[in-house]
């Protein structure tokens, strides 16, 4: 038998609540304790289509999804076609025998639990998407969880407002708990949880990480333009909007976004937009303006298949040029990409302070998988407390002869904000003056250039330095970034259990880039490898323009599906051919 | 009552004779007879001839990317709902490269003020063709007269909420000090299209053009109240040219639907401390 380590999967058709089935299966399984994380695929469509919730299980902490599954749960035949060959054997199918047939499923290594969904969920006069609940149900009674714990995790899902629903998925899900129990010997399905802990753990995608650190980090205005992978920033934030005093808007395009964001953020408030790749495109242009203007800004780019309208739905790498390149012209920009939900939070809160500081335009790259994927997690910081970086005191401006681009050692300017006497200036995309007069002298100009540049010189010596994880001896660096980070780690689990000596560098600020410090940590590797869902090694080309050091080896995957655990670990162990 | 010369930041470099001059002193008069100071009003412009005019205005100025001025100027009227935010730029400028920004401002009924520098040409790119230019006149980019029909700005705005609509002639500089005044003081998203001839590139659109053809809505009795009549009057270009208010109404504005902002604005709120304790509850 084996104890709280597993993997399921619901699958049907989209439109049908399996996202929020999914959900409570994983919460309900870190209110005992354990460790989850779920993986979500689904086509760009709204109803119709192919979608897939996978629940990673384990009693440590785990940080990727894994191929393999344990017990999957068809609520269509389409789900058993296209997942029966990750089952692993002795796995488990939850279907619905009076609706779908499974005698082609070729398999003779797997366990069949029928289940009449559609007949139970009748039977309490249940809606269509109950069936999902009988489902959940179902699956919990062959993995034998505590029914109390099922029923409260359904009832806290829906809360106060949905009572009476939760009251129907409720009676649904018993009606599988008890239908599973007393018709199979559920002990013949070699898996089950049991708890190990009360220890209350949050479930939550990187989404809602990047809202919770954009919260904490004192945000006060957010226009996002909807697209997928970042659009449940914007909904996130909408239901906090009068709790936490913050104007959440949704423009009438990415240009308005952004530009909004630059006007609200010139008053002195923290602002931020996001969006992916094709959104990113139609905000270039302001971006360049906030470097010019000296504007805080934080922008998210939730990266997903490109290029153009590329594969809306899944997973790449291949913006990380893009975003380093951002807009024409030469000005700073600042670059951070978390690799995980928990970075997501922290990160996002130090790209208001960066921004602020700097006065400058602030990128924090993420990707689909952190977007959308959710992940068992303690609770983050909440004690961390706001500074409030760069404004000319009112005293300050009444000595007179304010200049807001005034030439400083550091190249930040004390701001003043309009609506203080005595701050007049002019927040101008031409190059200016000191007061912000457009002007084209070659004093001015190269004064300023240098200004503004002064201030990425500054950025640098305070980002943290990156560091090496795992072994300090070991006989293969990976390198990666992004959410690659979550299947490096797992894998080197596995490796570390065959006996091989791994560590791991992950590139977190990209510009300024820690340059030395990567090139010291890369000149000490035995071997190399480098991780990327990309087709051409975007990270491998801005490592070697900024240090120079080229990879020995390569793990480039642009399927748009995740980067496995599996995949890395025997990409490993061929190259040390052990 | 403040001076205007302390609004004069730096002298213009238009054209002599250009149609912004009689716009600049008509804002500039305007801000002095309404008393505003001059560290609560932000002039936010796109890109373009007219859009220099935070330049010469001794206020906050914010000079934009083209077609952009709206947004930026949503964004910051949101962010400290107190200020008085005006917007200048061109035709070019806001109905061309910025028309959905000014569908959608309209839509909200935010509080600012709208003034587009309409010289039916674009001139800062030495003349080629405007949303606004006339069917029929020729440039160098219509060598054989321009295809398109002008774009109906006034009326678009009667249409899509717009809470002030009027036209002003930037050859009548008390008219227009009057109309910019009475935008300013509008609650709502008040555009004023300002006819402004173009002495080197526009020489079908001259002062004399539109000397010879407008008259005063306001001295005609125009009820401006009056959708059905403002649409009449907003389509009218011929013969005869309205100048003056030509649809006015009373609406609740934008920032009066967010009860975050009802007692402070955005700029004013504390955030040294920020307790996401019960969202984060909510993730469990």
């Amino acid at each position: 038998m084996e104890k709280n380590k597993f993997s399921w999967k619901l699958g049907g058709e989209a439109g049908y609540g399996i996202m929020t089935t999914g959900l409570i299966f994983s919460k309900a399984c870190t209110r005992i304790g354990l460790y989850t994380y779920d993986y979500i695929e689904y086509p760009s469509l709204i109803r119709g289509g192919h979608n897939a919730y996978q629940v990673r299980v384990e009693d440590e902490d785990i940080n990727s999804p894994i191929r393999p599954i344990n017990l999957l749960v068809a609520l269509n035949k389409e789900t058993v076609d296209l997942h029966k060959h990750e089952l692993t054997p002795n796995g488990g199918i939850i279907f619905d025998g009076e609706q779908i047939n499974l005698s082609d499923l070729g398999r003779n290594d797997l366990k069949l639990y029928h289940v009449p969904l559609l007949k139970l969920e009748k039977e309490i006069g249940g809606l269509m998407v109950m069936r999902n609940s009988v489902a959940l149900g179902a699956s919990f009674g062959l993995l034998n969880h505590d029914w109390n714990i099922v029923e409260k995790t359904i009832r806290d899902a829906f809360g106060e407002k949905g009572k009476d629903i939760a009251l129907e998925d409720v009676k649904a899900a018993k009606a599988g708990y008890d239908y599973v129990k007393s018709n199979y010997n559920i002990f013949d399905f070699p898996w089950k949880m049991e708890k190990i802990s009360d220890e209350k753990k949050m479930v939550l995608t990187g989404n809602e990480a990047i809202g919770l650190g954009a919260i904490k980090a004192g945000v006060k205005f957010v226009v996002i333009y909807p697209m997928t992978p970042i659009s449940n920033i914007l909904t996130f934030l909408a239901g906090y909007d009068e709790e936490y005093g913050i104007i959440v808007k949704e423009p009438e395009d990415e240009l308005s976004g952004i530009n909004m964001a630059i006007g609200a953020s010139h008053m002195g408030v923290r602002a931020m937009t996001a969006t992916s790749g094709g959104g990113y495109c139609l905000m270039t242009e302001a971006i360049g303006m906030a470097g010019i203007t000296e504007t805080p800004l934080v922008v998210i780019e939730g990266m997903r298949g490109g290029p153009s309208t590329g594969m809306p739905t899944w997973n790449e790498q291949g913006d990380l040029k893009f975003v380093l390149n951002t807009g024409h012209g030469e000005f700073p920009r600042i670059v951070l990409a978390p690799g995980d939900i928990e970075q997501s939070y922290y990160l996002t809160r130090h790209a208001f302070e960066l921004a602020e500081k700097y006065q400058n335009p602030v990128l924090l790259i993420t990707d689909k998988n952190i977007c959308e994927s959710k992940k068992s997690l303690n609770f983050f910081d909440n004690t961390l407390k706001n500074i409030r970086y760069g404004f000319a005191s009112q005293d300050e401006l009444n000595k007179g002869n304010y200049l807001r681009f005034k030439f400083t050692d550091s190249g930040v300017s004390p701001r003043s904000v309009p609506g203080m006497p005595n701050g007049l200036f002019i927040a101008t995309s031409d190059e200016h003056t000191e007061y912000g007069l457009y002007d084209e002298h070659i004093d001015n100009r190269i004064k300023m250039m240098d200004k503004r540049f002064r201030k990425l010189e500054n950025c640098k010596k305070e980002i943290p330095l990156p560091a090496l994880e795992g072994d300090a001896d070991a006989e293969i660096t990976l390198v990666s970034w992004g959410s690659t980070r979550g299947a490096i780690l797992d894998s080197m689990k596995w490796l570390r259990n065959a006996g091989i000596k791994v560590n791991y560098l992950q590139i977190i600020y990209f510009s300024p880039f820690p340059d030395e410090a990567v090139l010291a940590i890369l000149k000490k590797a035995k071997k190399t490898l480098i991780i990327e869902a990309t087709k051409n090694g975007q990270l491998a080309d801005v490592i070697r323009e900024k240090t120079g050091f080229v990879f020995e080896n390569t793990l480039y995957k642009y399927d748009g599906r995740p980067i496995y655990p599996e995949e890395i670990h025997d990409k490993v162990r061929s190259i040390l051919k052990k | 009552m403040t001076n205007i010369k302390f609004l004069n930041l730096a002298t213009p470099n238009w054209c002599p004779g250009c149609g912004d001059f009689g716009i600049l002193l008509s804002l500039q008069q305007a801000i002095a007879e309404l008393n505003i100071e001059q560290h609560n009003l932000l002039l936010v412009s796109g890109i373009g001839c007219s859009s220099k005019i935070p330049y010469w205005v001794k206020v906050y100025g914010f000079n934009s990317l083209h077609g952009r001025a709206l947004p930026v100027a949503i964004g910051a009227k949101l962010a400290n709902n107190k200020l008085n935010v005006v917007v200048a730029g061109g035709d070019g400028d806001g109905y061309g490269e910025g028309g959905n920004h000014f569908l959608h401002a309209m839509r909200r009924n935010i509080d600012i003020t709208y003034l587009v520098h309409n010289n039916q040409i674009y001139a800062l790119t030495t003349g080629q063709a405007s949303p606004s230019t006339e069917e029929g006149d020729k440039n160098k980019v219509y060598p054989h007269g321009v295809i398109e029909r002008p774009i109906q700005a006034l009326a678009i705005a009667v249409a899509n909420g717009a809470t002030f609509v009027a036209r002003g002639f930037a050859g009548n500089v008390p008219h227009l000090t009057d109309l910019i005044k009475q935008a300013i003081q509008h609650k709502g998203f008040a555009l004023i299209d300002i006819a402004q001839p173009c002495v080197t590139f526009n020489h079908h659109n001259t002062y004399d053009f539109f000397r010879q053809r407008i008259y005063d809505l306001q001295k005609e009795g125009h009820d401006f109240k009056n959708k059905t009549k403002a649409f009449e009057k907003a389509l009218e270009w011929g013969e005869k040219i309205p100048i003056g208010i030509i649809y006015k109404e009373e609406r609740k504005t934008f920032e009066e639907k967010y009860p975050q902002i009802a007692k402070k604005p955005l700029s004013q709120h504390d955030i040294s401390f920020v307790d996401i304790q019960k969202a984060m509850d909510k993730m469990c």
